[in-house]
Parts: structure tokens; sequence; C-alpha cells
């Protein structure tokens, strides 16, 4: 779930009202949010690299909020003040648009050569946008809160703001070798060749975890302006030419990647947000972009999109009975603009750009029951009439459970990641950490076990397997061997070669004393192994005792 | 043999070797000769006697007459008895040789004849080095280092007087006293004499002092009950303040045990349990049949741990995985789908669970399967796996907890109703919930409850209503819902049983 850090005393001012801590705690959880942290740049410098390194830092309070890991258009001070405003009903929810430029439009064109690496792109114009220090911070921000989300670390999408002012269109985005790659990169005071900045990279804190993207690969994508200069090398760093100050007034932004839907995405999500301060707000200026094949789409696309929900269909799915009319009101303050049409019971909803997340009518009931109060809902028991039935191999490991313990022996819990195949060793590795316990000690566990089976979907299935040890000054196979007698007591199988019965005859393995091992059979099978373990094996376990074992498969007595 | 009973020795064998002895009573055999001694002893005393005089006078060990007073203490009222501690002055082993020997200063003046010694030869004195600086100081000698083979140590007194060993002789003899206050401080800087701190006992006749104490039983016996001697014969007390014998027993696993509270409490609400016998599962049921994308970050090496060998899965529902690919790439079902391009190799990729809802989508598959419709309620609680870093608050594998209920118009508010009583049966009353996302759940919450102890509402579980781009391609028909929550076992406390 992705943080958004905002500044506390900044948010108020845009909420047009201040909370307490606990109240705004109360308006986010509502909402869906959490208020995670409240905290200072000065305590987290501090909480990290102690108080020395923290002297001089800002007090300033900052609220720590998780936002649901789909809702993009809440990863910003921006977007957060504009949801809950409209979710208090401060503000309408604003209709972004697009508008064609006084001009020539700016054109990025594609070669084919981005065809294997990052094939796709798009790009806007954020025109006439005033920035302050926050508003920039909160830019920049931005772009790394969906870097970090939705763009699976610039894996997926990368994005690039660049001052239009300081550039030439038309842009070309192409992949050229990365020796013939050469540019002076952000912050950098000098020209380097991509091969250079790579290696430059794998030091930077920020950016080694990028690098891999494009590191194997022949050639890097880049994108130039029509007099060559380099706007940026995707997914890794812009170039400086370009670079946006708090003095740009006309950013040129692109979008490149290899997911053509969740580009386009990011490039909505920061228009949206930033058009805000620009000269028209919430108007955006469209950039065209020729793919390969001649082809060319106008972005950004900041798509409407319409939907039809009947009423009855919310009330059914949230177990509310809200009329029509007050329905479409509370999608409206989910920035969900509605209005009753039709025979009175269709709510028309309108899914603005900002929200990538409504994909299905059960989004939209959940953002109405949102708005409704997820704790205002009435809670009802289903009359779902059903018996109820245990999984019967747990039904059979909870029976045997209660009678290893009445048995004397102690049930361990150990860990099954490495996809076992025997329960031994970490019964062996639990003694190990139990030596300082009184003798003798008597553990089980009854727990699965995987081994490969190509007659299984996924070609491997688990068994429940029975495993029980003894360690003590003797070996204590008497001991073992009991238990096992106990078991199939109360599995009722009895003793014997009969068909049905159990026996045990001697074998050997490698994990056993040369002669101090049988293998069990019963039901006409063999399900596991007894006997006294072998010192290599006692001795790599850092155990010093003997020790007997007993390990079979209970599936059999199903 | 009971802890309790009197003459219950330490490592009486009553319990398994090498299991903690409840503390016994330190009871010595009460009818012992010292015993004995000490009351004939006490009769003829006139109002009592030290322990650790008759202990000298006996010869034996303080440690005896001890144990005799308390064994007779145990009898009843024939002793009183009365703890002294008494500081005494002993000497050190070297104060000993002194003592027997004279004091260094003194060998080294006697090992110097009249024509002198070569003070080299005196230093290799077992006495040398210490005797030497001391009788110089004591002016008893003299060095004189014009002499032509090295410097020669010369008497300078013809005798003198070895007070060292004088007042060491008088401290052994028990006539510390005498000594001056500074004159034993000295001798304790020079490590000749210590105090020592004697825990004795004042003994005086009991109000049924006898000399003839009678043997009394330490138990009851089968000849006893058999013979009825029992009547006749007096017993010793037990001591009730000594721990009892822990039961030999084994112990079920405490978190364990919180696992068969839940399995319990879902059968009691008529859930019936779902397979979860399969730790290695596809990615297409643990991912793409719950509508995760494939890009999801859920789907990364550092999330979870994909298997080398079998890496792939061999088989799948081939005309279901086409409807799951279907709704992932280009939408279907009401929606818009995730329109990007969805891989069968992706789908195909081995990998530990990460979570039991897998299994919950195979049931809920094999349920749409059955024709025609019938609702169920499931649960599970088994492993689940994650590539996390193991620390205090997190564990790569755990126990997912999970409940499902589907039917006919299931709403938002059943789900809370169920888990209302769900939590109501873990004496969780205070619940309120929290708008979530899920990727595959939609209404989703998280359920919050309030902690007493920690003064806030925390997290307590996740849930929601399944997607209909999840269950509408397994072949669920279009007005059932299917409500779903789940929790992780390692976070439940555990449950209110009597422990070992």
């Amino acid at each position: 779930m992705p943080t958004v850090s905002v500044k506390r005393d900044l948010l108020f001012k845009a909420l047009g009202r201040t909370y307490t801590d606990e109240e705004f705690d109360e308006l986010c959880f509502e909402f869906g949010l959490e208020l995670d942290e409240i905290t200072s740049e000065k305590e987290i410098i501090s909480k990290e690299q102690g108080d020395k390194k923290a002297e001089g830092a800002s007090d300033v309070v900052l609220y720590k909020i998780d936002v649901p890991a789909n809702r993009y258009d809440l990863l910003c001070l921006e977007g957060l003040v504009r949801g809950l405003q409209v979710f208090k009903e401060r503000i309408k929810a604003p209709l972004y648009k697009r508008v064609m430029p006084n001009g020539e439009i700016q054109k990025l064109i594609i070669t084919e050569e981005t065809a294997k690496i990052r094939p796709y792109a798009v790009a806007a114009v954020l025109r006439n946008i005033k920035f302050t220090k926050d508003r920039y911070d909160s830019f920049i921000e931005l772009q790394e809160k969906l870097h970090q989300n939705i763009c699976r670390k610039r894996a997926l999408v990368a994005i690039g703001a660049h001052d239009l002012d300081s550039l030439s269109g038309p842009f070309t985005f192409t992949a050229k070798r990365p020796s013939d790659i050469k540019f002076k990169p952000l912050s950098k005071t000098k020209e380097y060749t991509a091969c250079e900045l790579m290696n430059i990279y794998k030091t930077d804190n920020h950016l080694k975890h990028y690098l891999h993207i494009i590191e194997n690969k022949p050639l890097y994508p880049v994108i130039y302006d029509s007099n060559g200069v380099v706007l940026s090398m995707p997914p890794i760093i812009n170039g400086n030419h370009s670079k946006i100050t708090l003095n740009t007034r006309n950013v040129f932004i692109e979008c490149t990647g290899t997911d053509f839907t969740k580009a386009k995405i990011v490039l909505d999500i920061i228009v949206t947000m930033f058009s805000e301060y620009c000269e028209n707000q919430f108007t955006v200026e469209a950039a065209e972009v020729v793919f390969p094949n001649g082809k060319s789409y106008t972005f950004p696309e900041l798509a409407y999109r319409k939907e039809m929900v009947r009423a009855d269909l919310i009330n059914k799915k949230v177990g509310i009975r809200e009329t029509p009319e007050n329905l479409a009101k509370l999608l409206t303050r989910m920035c969900l603009k509605s209005e009753v049409i039709g025979d009175g019971n269709q709510i028309e909803i309108e899914i603005p750009p900002t929200r990538a997340d409504i994909i299905h009518a059960c989004d939209i009931v959940e953002d109405a029951a949102i708005a409704y109060g997820y704790n205002n809902i009435q809670m009802t028991l289903p009359k779902t009439y059903t018996i109820a039935n245990q999984f019967p191999l747990n039904k059979l490991t909870e029976l045997l459970r209660h009678d290893m313990a009445a048995a004397g022996f102690t049930e361990a819990l150990t860990f099954a990641l490495v996809a076992r195949t025997t329960l031994l060793p970490g019964l062996l590795k639990t003694i190990a950490a139990n030596r300082k316990m009184p003798l003798p000690l008597k553990l089980f566990e009854i727990s699965d076990i995987v081994v490969k089976d190509s007659s299984r979907d996924v070609g491997a299935r688990n068994y429940r397997h029975l495993c029980a040890v003894y360690y003590n000054k003797n070996p204590g196979f008497e001991i073992i061997h009991g238990l096992l007698d106990r078991i199939m007591q109360l599995l009722d199988v009895p003793p014997g070669e009969k068909k049905g019965g159990y026996v045990i005859k001697a074998s050997e393995g490698p994990a056993f004393f040369p002669g101090r091992c049988a293998e069990v059979f019963a039901r006409g099978q063999s399900i596991g192994k007894l006997g006294v373990l072998h010192p290599d094996v006692i001795t790599k376990f850092e155990l010093t005792m003997p020790c007997s074992s007993l390990e079979i498969n209970i599936e059999p007595f199903l | 043999m009971a802890a309790h009973a009197p003459g219950a020795g330490s490592g009486s064998g009553c319990s398994g070797a090498g299991r903690d002895t409840p503390s016994a009573p330190g009871a010595a055999m009460a009818d012992g000769p010292v015993a004995d001694v000490l009351l004939r002893r006490l009769e003829a005393a006139d109002g009592g006697l030290d322990s650790a005089e008759l202990a000298a006078e006996l010869g034996v060990e303080h440690q005896a007459v001890v144990g005799a007073v308390k064994s007779l203490q145990a009898l009843g009222e024939i002793i009183e008895a009365e703890l002294r501690s008494t500081k005494r002055w002993e000497l050190t082993a070297e104060g000993e040789e002194i003592a027997r020997e004279g004091s260094h200063e003194a060998r080294v003046f006697r090992s110097v004849p009249p024509e002198g010694l070569a003070q080299s030869e005196l230093m290799r004195l077992p006495s040398g080095k210490v005797g030497f600086s001391k009788a110089m100081s004591n002016k008893w000698i003299r060095v004189d280092k014009s002499a032509a083979d090295g410097p020669r140590v010369f008497r300078v007194v013809d005798s003198m007087e070895d007070d060292v060993q004088r007042r060491l002789q008088l401290v052994r003899g028990g006539q510390a006293e005498k000594l001056a206050e500074k004159e034993r401080s000295e001798l304790r800087k020079r490590k000749l004499l210590t105090e020592v701190t004697l825990k004795t006992y004042w003994v005086s006749k009991g109000s049924a002092f006898s000399t003839s104490v009678s043997k009394q039983e330490a138990e009851l016996s089968p000849e006893m009950i058999s013979s009825g001697s029992w009547r006749d014969r007096p017993f010793k007390p037990y001591n009730f303040s000594a721990r009892g014998v822990l039961p030999d027993s084994g112990h079920l696993h405490p978190l364990l045990k919180v696992r068969t509270q839940f399995r319990q409490i879902f059968l009691e609400m008529g859930f019936t349990e779902m397979p979860t016998d399969n730790f290695i599962e596809s990615s297409f049921w643990n991912f793409d049949a719950l509508f995760q994308p494939q890009q999801h970050p859920a789907r990364d090496q550092h999330d979870t741990f994909f298997l080398q060998d079998p890496a792939e899965a061999l088989q799948l529902p081939m005309d279901y995985v086409h409807r799951v690919k279907r709704t992932h790439s280009q939408g279907g079902y009401g929606s818009q789908g995730y329109k990007y391009t969805w891989k069968l190799d992706e789908a195909r990729k081995n990998l530990l669970r990460t979570h039991t809802t897998a299994a919950s989508a195979r049931a809920l598959y094999r349920l749409a399967r059955k024709k025609p419709f019938t609702p169920i309620k499931y649960f599970s609680i088994d492993r689940v796996f994650r590539n996390e870093t193991l620390d205090a608050t997190h564990l790569a594998e755990f126990h997912q907890i999970e409940g499902v209920v589907a039917d006919h118009g299931l709403t938002l508010g059943h789900l809370m109703g169920v888990l209302r009583e769900f939590f109501t049966k873990l004496g969780i009353t205070q619940l309120r919930f929290k708008p979530a996302y899920n990727p595959y759940t939609e209404p989703s919450m998280e359920v919050f409850s309030y902690h007493q102890g920690l003064k806030k509402w925390v997290e307590v579980g996740n849930s929601g209503l399944f997607r209909p781009e999840m269950l509408l391609p397994m072949g669920l028909p279009e007005n059932v819902s299917v409500i779903a929550w789940g929790l992780s076992l390692e976070r439940q406390r555990e449950p209110p049983v009597p422990r070992p």
C-alpha cells in the first residue's frame, strides 16, 4: 500500500479548515485511507540516522497517509484534497479538458527500433503552469509514487517531464546503441555516453534499481528534440538541458513503457493532478504521438466513460435500501458524477479519467457503500443453510495429535518452506534448539511433506506425515516402537501379516544406524520407517545423545 | 513418593531421570546418634547448649548437629532452637603455617648466621622476599653492600620477639579478643586472618521434651494397612509448601491449539473444511483465477517463491483458462478488464502458494461445475508462503485462516454480520470496518477491532465480496455472491486453557 507524505498545515490550508489528529484519522478511515504516522522530516532523519544528523532539519508536521494501491488519483496532496473535498461536498469534481494548442501541436515520433525494448510512448503539455516550491516538490513526488506503484519500478512505464521552452519539437523516441548515446544527464556537469552512465549509476542508491530494465539490451531507448538534444534515456534518467525548475511555465510530459494502457493512465493522472496550477485550470494541451506504423494518436486521452447501473443492484450488493437519487448523490461524492435516468431505477455514472480503478459495476457498488459509510450498514446473517464437514485428512490429524500428546510426546511446529520431503530434520533441529531441556525429549509433528507427482496438475503433491523422535541417554527404540504400536491400536490396525494388519521388517536407510532400522508395512503397503538414527546424523545436527525416530504416511488410514 | 513426604531426599528417583525434583524437606534422619547425644546433653544442661560447641566437643561436623536439630524440630515441641549468628576470627592457610613455624621475617632472621649471608642466597629461601623486607623494617638485619662477593646480610640484634606468630597462636586458641583491633586488622591485611560468620543454634528444651523419641513413620504402607499397625504409629508431618511433581505428559503446540479453536468455531457455524493439502500451486490458481493481473507486484520474485522443479504446472483447465485470459486482457462479464497481453507461460509458473485463497478458487470452481448451484459455507486454515525477510513481525511462512460463503443475493451487510458472529466467538465484540483494496474482492473491507491493551483500533482481518471477474468465468450463476474473509493464525492469541 503506497504511503503519501503531506505537510499537515499545507493540507489543512487546501482543505480550508483544520482538524485534530483524531478527527483527521476518522475522516481517513471513513474514506478508506489510513493516517499511518504523524511525524516530521527531523523526526524521520533522527530515527534513521540519529539526532545529530537531524539537526537543522525541518520540524514541519507531516502526515503519512496510506492510500489503497489502485487509487493513483490520491497519490499527491492535490489529489487527496480534491478527493476529500468532493467527498465532503465542499467542491464539485473538476471537469478535465484536453485542448488543442493555438499554434502547432507538439509531436513525438516513435521509430521502429523501440519495438523490442520499449514500444509505447504518450505525451502531453501543461501550458502556463505556475510552480511554487511546494507544488514543484509535489510534482516530483507524484512521479516517484507512480514509478514505484503502477509503473512497477519504471519497468512498465517511466515518466519524463521537461521544460518545453528549452526544447524544439518535433521529438523522436528511438533506440540506439549505448555507445552512440551521449548527453549531459540531470545534475551532472559534463556529457557521458550511455555505457558510462550505466557504470556511474551502479553505485547510485536510487537509480541502480532501474538499470536492469535495459542493461543487457543491445539498444537503449532515448528521446531527442529536433536539434538532437536528449530529453531522456528512459527509464533511467532525463537530460539536464530540459530540466524543469520553479520558473518553468510550459511542461512537456512523456511517458514511455511496455504497457500502453498503464502509460495512458499514468499520463492522465499527472496532467489531471497538476493542470490545477495551469492558467486555464484543469485544461491540458494535447500532443500527437506517431507510431512506427504511421498511425498517429492524440494524448492525453482524458476519456470520460458512461456506465449504467441499476439502483437495486447497488442496494442488493451492499444490503441497504436507498433511493436511486440518494445513491446518485453518494456516487457523486466519490468523484463519480451520477444521475438517475430512464425508468427512475437506472443510474448513469460518469467515470472520470482519474478513476482508472473503476472497471466493473462492482467498483461502483463499493464507492456507493463507502459514501454511505461501511459502519452505517445494517449487519444481517445470511440464511444460507449448510451442514458442516471436516476435511477427512484434517479430522484424522486432529484425532491423532491429541493421542500423541496423551502418549507423552510434545507437538512441534516446524517450517515447511523448503518444500521438504520428510519431517525428521525439522524435529531434529527443534531438539537441537532445546538441548537444555531435561531428558528425555519426546517430540512429534503431523504435517505435510511435498513430493513430485506427474499425475497431479501442478506436478507435485503433499502427503500427510506423522513423525516422532525420542532423544535420551539410551536409543529407546522400544519406546518409538511402542508408539507405533499405540498408533496402530488407535487406527484399529491389528498386528500381523494378515490383510489389513501391520508389521515391521528389518530394513536400512542412510539416516539410520545399520541393523537398527525397520520398515513399516500396513494395509498391504510400505508407509514409512522407524529406527535408531545414525551417529553421523545425530552429530550433524549438533546433538550428542542417541535418538530414535518414526516417520509414516497416515493417508492410507483415511 | 510425594514431594511433600518427609525424608524424601533429593534425587530419590520418584520422577523421571533428569527432571527437576521439587524441593524436598531438608530433614536428616531424626534418630541418628547425634540427636540422641544432643537430647541427653540437653537433659543435663542448664538452660540450653550451643550447636557449634556441641560439635566441637563431639568432634563431629557442625552440619551433623544442625541436621539433628532440624530433625528433632520436625517432631514437634521436643526442643526449641533459636538461630544465632556469631562472628569469629579464623586463621587462613598461611596464618596456620605462621602460627606453626613462625613469621617469614623471623624465619629470615634465624637463617642469618652471625658471620652473615649473601643476600642472593637469602632471597632464594622460601620466606626470603617477604621476610627480608619485614626484617629490614623491624631493624633485625642490615645489608652490607661493600662486601667483595656482592651484598651481604648481617644480624643487627642478637634475638627478637616474633609477635606475629604469638598473636596468630592466640587466635588459634580462640582468644582473638585479646588482640587489639589494630593488630587484628593488620593481620587481616596480610591475609593471615579472616572473619567468618557462623550460624549456630541455641538449643533448649521444648514443652514436650523427652530423651526417648519414638521413630516416626514416613509414609503409609500396604503392610500397615493390612496389619492395622498404622493405628499405633506416629507419622512425620508433610511439608505442604513444597511443589508437587509435574504430571508426566506430552503437550500440544500452542499455535496449533489456536488452530483447533478456529476449526471448532467454523464447524459450529456450519462451515465445511476445504482441502488445502497442496503447498505447491500454479500461478494460474494462485493469481490469474483470482483476477490478479500478471504484472501485479505480488507476482514478483521479490514477494513470491517460484519453483525450479517442477517449474510449471502440467495441466490447466483450458476452457476456463481461456475465459480467464479473455477477462484479464479484454474484459467481459461487464468488466473493462486490465487490457494487457495475458501470457499462458506466466500462468503455468509453479510457486509455493501465497494464500489459501488459491484453494478457495479451486473449491469455487468445483462448485460452479456442479449443477444446479447449491449454497455453501467453506473454510480452511493452512500454511502459506511469502518471500519476506524474517523479523519479529514477519514470517516467510504462516497460517492463513479463510472463510467463504456463496449464496444467492449475499450483501456487504451479510459479510459484516457473519464477521460479527465469527469474532464474537473469539471474544472480540468491538468491530469496525474500513474500505480497502484487494485485487480479487470488491467491495473490500478491512476489519478492525478495538484493542483494550493498546488503546487503539487494530486490523484483525481482511474481507470482501469476490469480484465478478473471478466468479463468472468459473461459471457461477450471475446472481450468486461470494463473501470471504481472511486472517493470520499467527496474529491470534493463545486460547485460555490451563498450561503446564
